[in-house]
């Protein structure tokens, strides 16, 4: 604890980044399922299938590396979560089978009215509301006693943990709008621009009322944020909010299709960072620090060894096969 | 309601549907994606056009298979938080880097080059689809390296010691990963992955056959599946005795329940072939028995003797039933899958292989046997470890969750009700797929849905195969 960057504090960052990597991936192609209902067209839900069934289940095993990375690294938070998570987390996982099983079976069914597209689109909205109430429910604390949680399970259903999941809900469906710019063209991607414009703005009225929401949890989440000198750290993290916003507005006002999808990435990953702001050093807020979660060093070490080496392997692969299937997806005949 | 109920049975009960229902989609897609890349090398090799129809053939039936393991598998990964989070808090630093590691080398390399395997053959060219099959079946493989790895610990555990918060810290990392039990382990369930894939993959064959004898399709992909289970079940059954040997080393009160044993047998202990253990009486009921057979098979010696469950206290006892059944059903179904392979030697050396009709049959009604096999080993091999988690050392109920019965009885009713729903239709889907035979032009996963521009040809040209294949 007395170095700068510690083995707890580095494998705080890895697995925040593994969970950010998820949030993004999954994010915009679980965003692709909440936006289905509105597409109505069979050939256009071909099309929006299309630009993420490569790539789809590569997202979500950043989930299975979050969640298999923290019962290895902070496995005291592992323990202390799931439980107190129970519903949503078994809500997302469920939510998750009907989409992902989605992919494959859509091609597959015989009758007209596929009923496989309604799993895509309420299993994304399940996933995504749990997710989202999850973080919630993390944000406002858990009930600890000694090495377990404690609480009931319903502890996490509170205005808050929904106000979270609505937002989760608004930012994915920005990814996905994002996401359908830069994939699609004509008609498709014009719907795309009209959505991007609406959730852009949605999103910043979720932004501003969960952080306005955040600090009334708990007395540390105002001081972190509003006490000086912190906020020559927090100052930043709005007035970029603010910045990326008017590039966002004015790359949807010019219709340039590669820059929106990425500005909203940018966009995510500002709110992450102030996430982890309000958090730090704290994995259970409030009453578990990172310290006290980690795993023995030896096992730490024993896996930043395979990190240090795969992660960038896996990064170069997985970049790899979103470059093989890049360019514009079109009804006719798949990819271009 | 649930409120009587006991949580940590419902646990178990939870935990043991998920992964039963898991466990057959890797247990399939394992040998598939082998075999998957071997008919795309013998098409890259060979030219012949019946290997690249049968490989987009098995590949549609694949990408069905491989996205129901995922799901299934995401479940996995969360449960072990959320039933078993005291299990998670003392075993997380050795069970989760290797879980960690499973991740990083298997889920992201399969998951990285399936969207090229799947759709990718004529955006990268033949070679580097081969690559990228390849890597999907090296990552299959790599994934039961781990988990296997993982689950032999909780079976033998090595390599550990015990911290100050009562978790279980890694002393020494090698013993870890190739702890005793591990090689048989990994063995065995490699090998039934394969012959489980080729009895499907006979039974798709077999089932052409008899409408078609001529169908080249249907005659290679038999052949192969022949092959394998002729060549693979005799190995299997003797890589099976061997991870006895070691169990009755590492793990004895297993092997007593495997066996029926619940009398220790001071000279000679007979092979208990059928009969109804009673746990509360502490024997087997109506046994037919082999006498001495028990101890030759596991001590090479006819008067050799064994102990029973008699010499282990009471509370440690597994549930010897279920264990001593579903052990026969595997070893049962072990040996008919040899004689299936040994059939389909006699009938191949005759020439009759493709005209048998009776082999076709029995071929097709062995079909699921392996997924039974699989299961009925995996239970064996998992209520024999029972009432430990971690074997010897962290007791099941010590494991489970804090969490009351109403909480882990809804979800396990959402869970039943969802897998039967959803995997119910997956395996309608891929009936269907395997109903229709694999013919002349076999598209790819999307090559049905609206046109494709141009069509999958091998690079030499395609070399059109007449009736006789």
């Amino acid at each position: 604890m007395n170095a700068i960057l510690d083995l707890a504090t580095l494998w705080a960052f890895i697995i925040a980044f593994a969970v950010f990597v998820y949030v993004v991936m999954d994010g915009f192609d679980l965003g692709l399922g909440l936006l289905f209902p509105l597409f109505p067209e069979k050939t256009d839900r071909d099309v929006i299938m299309n630009t993420v069934a490569p790539v789809w289940d590569g997202n979500e095993t950043w989930l299975v590396l979050g969640g298999g990375g923290m019962m290895a690294a902070f496995p005291l938070a592992y323990a202390v979560l799931m439980p107190a998570l129970y519903t949503p987390v078994i809500a997302m996982l469920i939510g998750l089978i009907f989409r992902g099983v989605a992919f494959e079976f859509r091609w597959r069914t015989l009758s007209k009215r596929n009923r496989w597209d309604v799993a895509f689109a309420g299993g994304s909205l399940l996933a995504t509301l749990a997710q989202g109430i999850a973080l919630g429910a993390i944000l406002q604390g858990v009930h600890v006693e000694g090495r377990h949680y404690a609480g009931g399970w319903w502890d996490w259903l509170t205005p808050f943990s929904i106000l979270t999941g609505l937002a989760l809900v608004v930012g994915y469906g920005l990814l996905g709008a994002t996401w359908l710019v830069l994939k699609t063209e004509g008609a498709l991607r014009d719907r795309a621009y009209r959505l991007s414009w609406l959730l852009l703005f949605a999103m910043l009225v979720a932004i501003g009322a969960v952080s306005i929401a955040t600090p009334f949890l708990h007395i540390q989440y105002t001081q972190r944020w509003f006490t000086w000198p912190n906020m020559i750290l927090t100052a930043p993290v709005p007035i970029a909010v603010a910045g990326v916003t008017v590039l966002l507005l004015r790359s949807l006002a010019n219709r340039q299709d590669h820059r929106p999808f990425f500005l909203a990435l940018v966009l995510f990953a500002l709110s992450y960072a102030g996430l982890g702001i309000s958090m730090w050093p704290y994995i259970v807020p409030q009453s578990i620090t990172i310290w006290q979660a980690a795993s023995p060093e030896n096992s730490q070490i024993f896996m930043l060894v395979g990190v240090a080496v795969l992660i960038p392997l896996i990064l170069g692969y997985t970049g790899w096969a979103y470059w093989v299937f890049r360019g514009k997806v079109r009804p006719e005949s798949g990819y271009h | 309601m649930f409120e009587g109920w006991d949580a940590v049975v419902l646990a178990r009960a939870q935990f043991a549907f998920t992964m039963s229902f898991h466990i057959v989609f890797p247990a399939f897609s394992i040998g598939l994606a082998s075999y998957l890349a071997v008919l795309e090398g013998l098409w890259l090799w060979t030219g012949r056009e019946v290997f690249i129809n049968l490989f987009n053939y098995w590949l549609k039936i694949f990408a069905i298979a491989f996205g129901m393991g995922v799901v299934s598998g995401i479940v996995m990964s969360y449960q072990f938080g959320t039933n078993w989070s005291a299990f998670s808090d003392k075993t997380g630093p050795v069970i989760g880097p290797l879980m960690a590691y499973e991740v990083l080398t298997a889920f992201f390399l399969e998951a990285g080059f399936l969207g090229v395997m799947l759709f990718g053959l004529e955006r990268v060219g033949h070679k580097l689809h081969f690559l990228a099959t390849l890597m999907v079946a090296t990552g299959t493989l790599i994934s039961a390296f781990w988990i296997l790895s993982a689950n032999s610990w909780m079976q033998t555990p090595t390599g550990y010691a015990i911290n100050a918060d009562g978790q279980f810290v890694a002393a020494d990392w090698f013993k870890v990963i190739f702890n005793p039990s591990f090689p048989y382990r990994l063995v065995h369930m490699v090998l039934a992955a394969y012959l489980t894939t080729s009895l499907v993959v006979g039974a798709v064959g077999a089932f052409h056959l008899l409408r078609d004898q001529h169908l080249a399709g249907a005659r290679v992909m038999f052949s192969m599946a022949m092959w394998m289970a002729t060549l693979v079940a005799p190995i299997q059954i003797l890589a099976g005795d061997q991870h006895g040997l070691n169990t009755l080393e590492h793990q004895p009160a297993k092997v007593m329940a495997m066996e029926g044993h619940y009398q220790s047998h001071p000279d000679g202990a007979p092979l208990i072939l059928f009969g109804l253990p009673d746990q509360a009486a502490g024997k087997v009921k109506y046994a037919i028995e082999v006498p001495k057979l028990s101890s030759l098979i596991l001590k090479h010696s006819l008067d050799a003797p064994l102990a029973g469950l008699d010499t282990v206290p009471r509370e440690n006892w597994p549930p010897v039933p279920i264990t001593f059944w579903s052990f026969r059903i595997m070893v049962g179904l072990g040996f008919l899958i040899m004689g299936l392979g040994l059939l389909s030697l006699w009938s191949r050396w005759r020439g009759s292989l493709y005209e048998f009709r009776l082999l076709h049959r029995f071929a097709i009604t062995m079909g699921p046997a392996g997924f039974i096999a699989v299961l009925a080993g995996w239970i064996t091999t998992e209520t024999g470890r029972q009432p430990f988690t971690v074997y010897g050392l962290l007791r099941t109920v010590e494991a489970a969750s804090p969490l009351a019965a109403p909480a882990i009885a809804s979800s396990l009713i959402a869970f039943v009700i969802v897998y039967f729903a959803v995997f119910a239709a997956g395996v309608i889907y891929i009936l269907r797929l395997m109903a229709s035979p694999p013919h002349h032009g076999e598209q790819g996963p999307r090559g049905d849905i609206p046109a494709r521009a141009a069509g999958i040809t091998p690079a030499a040209g395609v070399i059109t195969e007449g009736a006789a294949g």
